[in-house]
């Protein structure tokens, strides 16, 4: 008999919190999945959100340090810093990395910080119950956009892989989706250059992941998916802003 | 023995340095000193000021309030502090720059010593441009001795070598001489 | 041992690296900026990192980051910039993380001032920040005592894995005065906690302040505070002079001490039975300390520059045993000798 499928040595063996439907598991996995290819699990740290994915900390197998809500580019530059030749990543969610953690995020991606970004955007506030976040979608109900959000009033979403590929310091910004099996390869690939790119010493990378939130959207998970296909990817659409090497670095061939 | 310094002027008139030789000076008579400089935006375009305090007791308030010696370089550090004066105290003013009449003085008469030197001037006509706060410094060893804790020119001199970087060595006889300027006054 | 003159600022930067610093990220703000000035200029020489963060708030998270991968951090400002720390300082002690946080006080609340103050008081040792926890709260009254202090919070930080404030002040900051650096052997003790990859050789270590659970929160604050009773036992220092048979003790901390003293001496030539208390640690309050030097004590004097934040601590230590009088000045003022002086021989007509 031959294993066919098993769980990633960088993610442990506990059973994760997330709602049914959610794609922080599909996201978890494929982040561990790179960790575990290029073997730099004894070397990484990870740095988790405030928000659905603040426990991660539990379900990777790496060095792991919570970070206060929107800091985690912060910490992971103080990370960085101190211990240059670890590898560091943030996952974090939307309203963690684009509201509260704009200032952070911005200012790690123009010192061209030589991290990885895991953004995690499904247009709500999860955790919290449901509210407004900065990605949410011009329409889109939620608890604190009972009427439905109207730019007049909200203001419009914000677009982070638009915004930071104008970045200096950024070496990826890419958003992809994991509605479908296509686009879950696509957003390994992305996530393994995001990877590759640090462990190059390239500079600044951030996968944006389009997610859902079957719970707060008041879907199931199939119509959840749906709605990342007609409703996000239309208003962020899939593909590579920025693709440079930040940093040459004379030291890695 | 407590003595009290402040020294105030445009800032670039070099006060804040003029109140490190004392200072360094200190140091080398292994007499307690502190310097405390004036801060903050005042500090840019306006008067700057440091107080130095020399003693042989450990220093309280590194704040001057009560100088026994000013050193004022312009007019508003005049106004500012002369008032201040301890009964007894000097005051060294750069009158080239300050330019109060010699009548605006008398009413300090016999309550503090007044020392009106074309400091700025006698730097230009000496070859010391921009050392008048030096050649004040000069002045006040000659006229302070028995206030400086046992600071002279010897010490002043040496002083020198420790604050200007090997760099700008050319500078220390060009103090030296500007010493030496006050104190020929 | 050279002695070398040096701003207070600078002499505490030049301590935190001889202390084992290795990470410093910092904002600027008057009056502590010559520290990051000096730690930019030398920081990266000595094998250190220094760097400008976008704000207060990204500045504390880089330490909590540096921190919790195991290195000596540290970070300064001053009141506006630490009232934005205030975050990240929670979060480092609800996950037992070694820092230092210099704050060079100046006057408040808001904008405030930038001349010299002591109106942080209550900030540092109340509460930087949500939640039950403490910082140590060192107060030097010196440059040299800047140094020696310097030293001192990073090893407290490591010894009980807690945040460390040094509370200066612009005039401490801004004054130069002759100091001798110490020839100390640092020892930066091993630290299995940290997060700096666990090279397939232990467990993943996890750096956290999240407990879902309230009996795990309650544990955790419990242990924590286990930790506070050895610090409250260990760590108390306090300077006493003419405090033995002192009918008056004017207590003062850091740079309102310095003038509390001349004051105190100024009296007693005059005859006047008095003493001054001067803390050193202001979390943990010298409590034991205090009572020591109030033994003959009818009156204090708390002589502070602020609106008198730390009478009610004195009373406290003192069982609201004796009367405590307040003089202080604020704002950016500094109380002079003369003013204190008045002070004292008031109360000295009083209580005859």
């Amino acid at each position: 008999m031959s294993v066919v499928f098993e769980k990633p040595n960088a993610l442990c063996d506990v059973s994760m919190h997330y709602c049914p439907g959610c794609t922080h598991g599909i996201i978890h996995r494929m982040v561990a999945e790179v960790i575990d290819e290029t073997g730099i699990c004894g070397n990484t740290v990870g740095i988790c959100p405030v928000g659905c994915s603040v426990m991660a900390y539990d379900y990777f197998n790496c060095d792991m340090i919570e970070a206060p809500h929107g800091r985690a580019p912060a910490v992971a530059t103080g990370v960085k810093r101190a211990n240059p030749d670890t590898v560091v990543f943030t996952y974090q969610g939307d309203g963690d990395l684009a509201a509260i953690g704009t200032c952070e995020i911005v200012h790690a991606a123009a010192r061209g910080e030589n991290i990885t970004v895991i953004f995690v955007n499904n247009t709500i506030y999860g955790m919290t119950g449901g509210q407004m976040a900065p990605t949410t979608i011009p329409g889109q109900i939620t608890q604190t956009t009972p009427y439905g959000r109207d730019p007049k009033v909200q203001g419009f979403p914000l677009k982070v892989c638009e915004m930071l590929s104008e970045v200096d310091g950024v070496a990826l910004a890419q958003r992809v989706a994991v509605d479908s099996v296509a686009h879950i390869k696509e957003a390994k690939k992305a996530i393994r250059k995001a990877f590759d790119n640090q462990i190059c010493r390239r500079g600044f990378s951030i996968v944006e992941v389009l997610s859902t939130c079957p719970t707060n959207w008041g879907m199931t998970p199939s119509e959840a998916m749906e709605r990342v296909r007609t409703e996000m990817i239309p208003y962020f659409p899939l593909g590579v802003y920025k693709d440079a090497v930040v940093w040459e670095d004379k030291t890695k061939g | 023995m407590l003595t009290e310094i402040i020294i105030s002027g445009f800032g670039g008139q070099g006060v804040l340095f003029s109140g490190k030789c004392l200072a360094y000076s200190a140091m080398l008579k292994n007499v307690n000193i502190s310097w405390l400089p004036s801060y903050g935006p005042e500090m840019r375009g306006g008067t700057a000021n440091c107080s130095v305090c020399l003693s042989d007791e450990p220093i309280g308030s590194p704040l001057v309030t009560e100088p026994d010696i000013l050193i004022a370089m312009n007019d508003p550090s005049v106004d500012k502090f002369i008032r201040s004066v301890k009964q007894g105290g000097k005051v060294f003013i750069d009158s080239s720059i300050a330019d109060r009449k010699a009548d605006f003085y008398d009413k300090f008469d016999g309550k503090i010593g007044i020392f009106r030197i074309p400091a700025s001037q006698l730097a230009q006509d000496n070859g010391l441009g921009g050392m008048g706060n030096i050649i004040l410094l000069g002045k006040v060893l000659k006229e302070c001795s028995d206030m400086l804790c046992g600071i002279d020119r010897d010490t002043v001199f040496e002083a020198f070598t420790k604050i200007i970087p090997p760099k700008k060595e050319a500078l220390i006889e060009k103090n030296r001489a500007a010493v030496l300027v006050g104190e020929g006054i | 041992m050279e002695k070398v003159l040096m701003k207070g600022n600078e002499a505490l930067a030049e301590a935190a690296m001889r202390a084992g610093c290795k990470c410093f990220f910092g904002y600027p703000i008057t009056p502590q900026t010559e520290i990051s000035a000096y730690l930019a200029k030398n920081m990266a020489k000595r094998g250190g990192v220094f760097l400008q963060a976008e704000s207060e708030i990204a500045a504390i998270n880089m330490v909590l980051g540096a921190a919790a991968s195991g290195v000596r951090a540290m970070t300064s400002s001053s009141g506006p910039g630490i009232s934005l720390k205030s975050e990240g300082v929670s979060y480092i002690a609800g996950s037992d993380l070694p820092c230092v946080i210099v704050n060079v006080q100046r006057g408040g609340p808001g904008l405030g001032g930038i001349q010299p103050s002591q109106s942080d008081y209550w900030q540092a040792t109340r509460a930087l920040g949500h939640g039950d926890f403490q910082m140590v709260v060192y107060a030097p009254a010196s440059v040299q005592e800047t140094i020696d202090m310097t030293y001192l919070a990073f090893d407290t930080a490591d010894r009980f894995r807690m945040p460390v404030m040094i509370l200066s002040d612009g005039l401490l900051g801004q004054m130069m005065e002759p100091v001798v650096f110490p020839q100390i052997e640092v020892k930066i003790p091993e630290k299995p906690w940290a997060c700096c990859g666990h090279k397939n050789k232990r467990p993943h270590n996890i750096i956290n302040s999240l407990y879902l659970q309230p009996d795990e929160l309650e544990n955790s604050v419990n242990e924590r505070f286990k930790r506070y009773e050895i610090v409250k036992r260990e760590c108390p220092a306090a300077e006493s002079s003419f405090c033995e048979d002192a009918e008056i003790v004017v207590c003062a901390f850091g740079a309102a001490a310095r003038i509390a003293k001349s004051a105190v001496n100024t009296a007693r030539e005059k005859g006047i039975k008095v003493g001054l208390f001067r803390p050193q640690t202001l979390y943990p309050f010298p409590v034991e300390l205090i009572e020591k030097a109030c033994r003959k004590a009818k009156i204090v004097l708390s002589v502070e520059m602020n609106k008198g934040q730390m009478v009610d601590d004195i009373r406290l230590a003192l069982n609201c045993r004796l009367p405590v009088e307040f003089f202080g000045r604020h704002g950016g003022n500094i109380p002079t000798v003369k003013e204190v002086s008045a002070q004292i021989e008031s109360i000295s007509e009083r209580i005859k």
